[in-house]
């Protein structure tokens, strides 16, 4: 289906595109991460940030071009096959489940009794409990595994799917807006967070807090109507022309 | 110990639930009730099954199903299949044009025996049958629609319109399916009369064994992690998706086992009744049973249970004073409790139900002695 080369890369998007209707919301996109890597996409609204994330954990098809991950074609595999590959992602919108516990909500997302059978089957031991608990010391909801996750605070839900994904021990963590309706302290304690799990993985991060993105960022990809208009180190970014005049400058 | 006992029965009120039903249908019920009125409990029972299959589907699956009389049609007829064959034995049979079918056959000009009914011969077939046919059906129902991602109400739609076609199915084909009439004149079982007393209440008994067995098979379902995740589906279905599920399989399996647990209860009416028709196939049984289940509480597995029983006591005794007004009545009753009640009985037991257990507080320190004894590992985060 599609001629690209292996690489060292832990993601390697060569020549994405997909077009709704005709309009390319990304546009022959080439884009390639490390191991160890914090990258951060940023740009204006509409600029095909969160239909790239989309592209690559199975929730749009793409409409041509290849997303390698680890070497593995990602464009033909179904959402859950994907996750089973190492890719989790985090929404927009925190996205768990309001009416369990925080513990059940980590539970549900352990990596072992995914099918039907296996399900049925699943057994909460130790081995569990510990891998929830160290998770959960990680996240900052220790104190709160048998709240119903849905009187936590916003950063904390926000925190939870992180750890949800988390436990799922994935090399390619995707977060949309991870720190939108944070508090300043809140924001913080994430950008920490961020820095220690990027270690051993890598992290794709969308945001628009400029702050946050130059605490926490690696690099930096400047998007623009579906394609790239600048990347590199922050620093050499925001002193771009067309960055400024497109995303930063008003 | 422990883990068996919080898998099958929930915590403790749900052990005092369950015990409470069974002392109900297994004790109370056959002693104050005459023969007739035990049969008629052991009829509205049958409903129960598919009730409480809803409570999995719809209550925790989020997936409502129109068309579980369908399922409850599969299982009762293909019982009330063995019972006919038995029933037209050539001897029965002997003025007929054409002695050894089934009555209706022979009125309907058919002269030899259709492929289909012959394993119908066999008793071990027929309870294979009515296991597996509406299991199997459901599957293929189940996989066109939760592959394709087609749920919510579309899915409703088309469970109704797929029970739709089988009652017009049924009824198209009188020669070899008894028509609008259904298989009737059911009599013997191995040659023993199942329209005896003694058989009637052994088929009571026998029915509220498989039902409490059923709330127990279900129960593991919803305390095991398969039914966590039915509630994190209902909720985030995304989500669940992007955690690594394939959750079109999860809905098949449950929609699949509901249809399972309604097949049980249509070969039990059928055993019990001594008939089955298309009347309890079409639009009409299966939005009554998903009213049994909203009434008695569509997140509870007992309530379900009680649910039917006052529903089908209601019907019995309004139908026979005011029968035109009992429609509207049933109409309204569902319409309040969707929008005041919507956890029905069971909810209105956990918010008030204290006030009246705590006049009756050495049930609860009985059991509390009985699961000290029997757990003494406290177990996290199995609760449900």
């Amino acid at each position: 289906m599609n001629m690209s080369t292996n690489t060292d890369f832990t993601l390697a998007i060569e020549d994405l595109t997909v077009s709704f209707d005709g309009f390319k919301a990304v546009d022959s996109l080439n884009f390639y991460l490390d191991r160890n890597e914090l990258h951060v996409v940023i740009g204006p609204n509409g600029a095909g940030k969160t239909t790239v994330l989309d592209l690559i954990c199975g929730k749009t098809k793409s409409t041509s071009g290849s997303i390698k991950f680890l070497n593995k074609e990602l464009t033909n595999l179904s959402e859950h096959e994907i996750v089973r590959a190492g890719v989790g992602r985090k929404f927009q919108t925190p996205s768990i489940y309001e009416n369990l516990s925080v513990m059940e909500n980590l539970e549900i997302s352990y990596p072992k009794g995914r099918g039907v059978f296996g399900s049925l089957m699943f057994k909460h031991d130790a081995v569990v409990r510990d891998k929830i608990m160290e998770v959960a010391k990680q996240i900052m909801l220790e104190k709160f595994l048998h709240t119903e996750a849905g009187l936590l605070s916003h950063g904390q839900k926000q925190w939870l799917e992180i750890g949800m994904l988390l436990i799922q021990d994935p090399q390619l963590l995707m977060l949309d807006e991870p720190v939108a309706g944070m508090s300043v302290k809140e924001r913080e304690q994430t950008a920490e967070l961020l820095n220690k799990i990027s270690a051993g993985r890598s992290v794709l991060v969308i945001e628009h807090d400029m702050e946050f993105v130059a605490r926490i960022a690696h690099k930096v990809t400047v998007l623009h109507q579906g394609k790239i208009l600048a990347a590199g180190e922050m620093k050499d970014v925001q002193k771009d022309p067309k960055v400024i005049e497109v995303y930063l400058g008003h | 110990m422990s883990f068996v006992y919080e898998k099958l029965f929930g915590d403790k009120k749900g052990l005092i639930g369950f015990c409470i039903l069974a002392a109900l249908i297994l004790v109370v019920f056959p002693v104050m009730l005459d023969s007739f009125r035990l049969n008629l409990v052991g009829k509205y029972l049958t409903y129960a099954f598919a009730a409480v299959s809803l409570v999995l589907l719809w209550g925790y699956g989020g997936t409502l199903s129109l068309g579980q009389g369908i399922f409850f049609g599969i299982g009762g007829y293909a019982m009330a299949m063995f019972l006919k064959l038995e029933a037209s034995s050539p001897e029965n049979t002997a003025i007929q044009s054409t002695p050894g079918i089934p009555d209706f056959m022979d009125w309907n000009q058919i002269t030899e025996l259709p492929l289909f009914w012959m394993p119908f011969h066999s008793f071990t077939f027929t309870l294979f049958a009515v296991l597996v046919v509406p299991t199997i059906f459901a599957y293929i129902i189940g996989a066109a629609m939760f592959k394709r991602r087609v749920g919510g109400v579309y899915f409703a739609i088309i469970t109704q319109v797929v029970s739709v076609i089988l009652t017009v199915l049924i009824v198209g084909q009188q020669g070899l399916t008894g028509g609008i009439n259904g298989i009737t004149d059911l009599r013997t079982l191995n040659g023993w009369d199942i329209t005896s007393d003694s058989a009637k209440n052994l088929f009571y008994f026998i029915n509220c064994f498989l039902l409490l067995a059923v709330i127990i098979a279900s129960r593991f379902i919803l305390t095991s992690k398969f039914g966590r995740l039915l509630l994190a589906m209902r909720d985030k279905e995304d989500r669940v998706r992007f955690s690594g599920y394939d959750v079109a399989n999860f809905k098949i399996f449950i929609f699949s086992f509901a249809a399972m647990i309604s097949a049980i209860g249509g070969a039990m009416f059928t055993l019990q009744v001594g008939f089955m028709s298309p009347s309890f196939v079409g639009i009409v049984p299966s939005i009554e049973m998903v009213i049994f289940a909203a009434i008695g509480g569509r997140m509870s597995l007992i309530g379900a249970v009680y649910g039917t029983l006052l529903i089908n006591f209601g019907k019995t005794a309004f139908s026979e004073s005011f029968p035109e007004l009992w429609l509207f009545l049933m109409g309204g009753l569902f319409i309040a409790v969707v929008m005041f009640f919507p956890n029905g009985l069971a909810g209105l037991w956990e918010d008030y139900g204290h006030h009246i257990t705590k006049r009756f507080g050495f049930i609860n320190k009985f059991f509390d002695k009985s699961k000290n004894t029997a757990d003494s590992v406290e177990l996290e985060g199995a609760n449900s």
